[in-house]
């Protein structure tokens, strides 16, 4: 096992800011009126995390506190997860502002664990996050290095034993009281902590404190539940000043279809619907549904289309937050790289057509033909799945290509059938007696006629005592 | 003696290159004749794939069949066409027919059933979208859509995308409508004399040759024809119970 932390420690702020680049000092706070983020011009301003909101206004008139919103972190990890995807199935949630990946199966994938570093960094600075990454054999311990910013590359378990040691106690983010308690005693590391009796610290610190110790070292086993991806996609991203330019909302949206993209890499598939949804401050929301032609996860294309439309569309008032939602998601294969068609790919091609055609018009409006064996016109054939085999293998001449759904009855001129003019029969009766069995009998002369306009028709004399005459196909 | 040897080794000078060589090569087009251009599919009616520039159906291209009514071969002119791509593996969709493709019809002229797809949907705008899906798809033979009216720049779109797969579309629309396309090729079918009468309204490389009779419907059309020829107006209406 070998687990890849990333730790967000900006995220307060990062969930606030990160769809636009606000130039004014901004710091989060938390509910017990805590600084818990803030941005580089209020780090210039000498405002750091853990201030009092009142003291860090006595800094500067000029703050702007934002207050915590802690569910739009909570969502945010859960996009970061589901976009982690792509990387490795084996994706997990660490609350407040960690997830974690275990790559040991990517890692001759992505070419090595550098590269797959790499594409994971360059993949969350797209998505507008920062994030410390710390690599290590177990969950806990790759936390902790991210948590202190160490950028370890871990491989091992005695490489782990012989690091872990060195970091500050904080990083195990143990309560406030047993860190106080620790600090008193003078434990600044986590060597020091190892190095005390286990039973006392058993006794003063709790045994959950001395689990954590052993499940960073390996020593316990250290269970996480896997993160499981929505079936739909929905995301929405405050904008940090209310925005009109088109420039602007595009930079915003670009960030979502990021999380979007990777989401559809994650769960192999395209989206073909988007619906983007822009909030005012108070008017109506406007809603911008981008049809794509073809599914797709391509970022670049995704973000064309929705400039082109943004840029026909007229926003009736700044927006203040947008939102991205795909419900319509379709399968797309990544594709094995072939220089000829084979049959497996003409396969898929069609298979590929049928459920797009069949997801959008429904499964009556897309359908496949198959003959069957009966005597009756009307009755031998049916409609079915596409592709389904047809297993008749009779061929009747004298057929037309068009049937009528249902027979048109012909009017008569001094008994003789007319359809656009009098018809001419050009052949002899062929009787279809047929059907007794389930009450839909049928006895027929079928004979091919042309009217004076040349078109060849089918048509038909009942053979009973009314004798009625029937146009039943074209050929066309 | 080995300057002879030599000698006799030495390749003889190539004959100057004769203006038919000259003519033949791919580069030169001649007016008057059709443009050449990579065959897409024969039309299996030898009469026809001699006018038609490729000598077949164009590929990645529209051709817009006129039919003057229904019934004069209009879908027959195909048929060899779909025959021969369903055979292949290829598959042929049809959207929006006029009516009921009669399954035992196509059997009997040699269409494999299971590379049918039949699109039927309530609106314009989706006939149109489900025909693009078609000609995108790389496992597309031909897609032949039945619509008369069609805005230009749908039209330029479908034709787009068949270019993109070299899939040929066969637009089936009525005498009536205007023609304003961006179609490779055009044909007015009717029918006279008991045999389809083919005409090219519009090729690619010009020049529009005369009309093409084919015999599409057997023995019966035919006798059509001869009893036509031989007889008093009407002389079967006679015959009739």
């Amino acid at each position: 096992m070998l687990w890849l932390a990333l730790h967000f420690a900006s995220l307060p702020l990062e969930v606030y800011a990160r769809a636009g680049q606000p130039s004014a000092a901004v710091a989060i706070a938390d509910s017990a009126h805590h600084i818990v983020a803030c941005n580089e011009a209020a780090l210039k301003l000498g405002i750091r995390r853990g201030m009092a909101v009142a003291a860090a206004s006595a800094l500067s008139s000029a703050l702007h506190v934002v207050p915590r919103d802690g569910a739009a972190e909570e969502a945010a990890l859960e996009r970061i997860a589901a976009w982690a995807i792509q990387f490795t199935p084996t994706v997990s949630i660490a609350r407040p502002a960690e997830v974690l990946l275990e790559i040991a199966g990517s890692l001759t994938l992505f070419r090595g664990l550098k590269y797959l570093w790499a594409e994971i960094q360059d993949g969350l600075r797209a998505l507008g996050f920062t994030a410390s990454i710390a690599c290590a054999p177990t969950p806990l311990a790759a936390q902790w290095f991210a948590r202190a910013g160490v950028p370890v590359r871990l491989r091992h378990l005695d490489a782990l034993r012989a690091s872990l040691p060195d970091l500050p106690i904080e990083v195990t983010h143990a309560a406030p009281d047993a860190l106080a308690l620790l600090e008193n005693i003078g434990v600044k590391s986590v060597s020091d902590c190892l190095a005390l009796p286990r039973d006392g610290v058993a006794r003063r610190l709790g045994q959950h404190f001395l689990d954590d110790l052993d499940r960073a070292l390996g020593l316990l086993a250290d269970a996480r539940a896997f993160f499981t991806p929505p079936s739909v996609f929905k995301a929405a991203q405050p904008l940090p000043a209310p925005a009109h330019e088109a420039e602007m909302l595009v930079f915003a949206a670009r960030r979502l279809l990021n999380e979007l993209c990777g989401f559809l890499a994650a769960t192999s598939n395209g989206a073909e619907r988007l619906t983007f949804t822009f909030s005012h401050h108070k008017l109506e929301p406007t809603k911008l549904t981008l049809s794509l032609v073809e599914a797709t996860r391509d970022v670049e294309h995704l973000t064309t289309v929705l400039r082109e439309r943004l840029d026909r569309t007229t926003l009736p008032d700044a927006v203040t937050a947008l939102e991205l939602e795909s419900e319509l998601l379709l399968p797309l294969a990544s594709r094995n790289l072939s220089l000829l068609h084979d049959a497996g790919q003409l396969k898929e091609a069609a298979t590929h057509l049928i459920e797009r055609l069949r997801a959008r018009l429904g499964d009556d409006a897309v359908q496949g033909l198959v003959r069957y064996a009966d005597h009756r016109p009307e009755r031998a054939w049916r409609t079915c799945k596409p592709g389904t085999h047809d297993v008749t293998h009779t061929l009747i001449a004298g057929r037309p290509l068009w049937l009528l759904e249902r027979p048109l009855p012909l009017s008569e001129v001094g008994g003789v059938p007319c359809y656009d003019g009098r018809l001419s029969r050009l052949t002899r009766a062929e009787r279809i007696e047929s059907g007794w069995w389930d009450g839909n009998d049928v006895t027929r002369d079928y004979f091919i006629a042309c009217n004076p306009a040349e078109a060849l028709l089918w048509i038909y004399q009942e053979r009973n005592p009314n004798g009625g005459w029937f146009l039943h196909g074209f050929f066309a | 003696m080995s300057a002879l040897a030599t000698e006799a080794r030495v390749p003889a000078p190539p004959p100057p290159a004769s203006l038919d060589a000259v003519l033949n090569h791919p580069a030169i087009w001649r007016g008057g004749e059709c443009a050449r251009v990579a065959p897409a599919v024969a039309t299996g009616y030898a009469e026809l794939d001699a006018r038609l520039p490729g000598s077949g159906w164009p590929a990645g291209a529209i051709t817009e069949i006129y039919a003057e009514r229904t019934g004069v071969g209009e879908v027959e002119l195909i048929m060899p066409a779909a025959a021969q791509l369903t055979q292949a593996g290829r598959w042929v969709t049809l959207v929006a027919p006029l009516h009921v493709p009669y399954a035992p019809a196509l059997a009997t002229h040699g269409v494999r059933l299971e590379r049918l797809l039949l699109v039927q949907t309530r609106s314009t705008e989706d006939n149109l979208w489900a025909c693009e899906q078609a000609l995108r798809a790389s496992s597309s033979g031909a897609v032949l859509l039945w619509q008369d009216h069609i805005h230009e720049r749908a039209l330029r779109r479908l034709q787009l995308a068949a270019e993109s797969t070299s899939t040929s579309l066969f637009l089936f629309r009525s005498t009536r409508v205007a023609p304003a396309t961006p179609a490779a090729l055009r044909l007015h079918v009717s029918r006279a004399d008991g045999r389809t009468i083919v005409r090219i309204l519009k090729r690619r490389g010009g020049g529009l040759p005369p009309a093409i009779a084919l015999d599409l419907h057997g023995s019966f059309s035919r006798r059509a024809r001869a009893v036509r020829l031989t007889a008093t107006p009407e002389p079967l209406v006679a015959a009739l119970p």
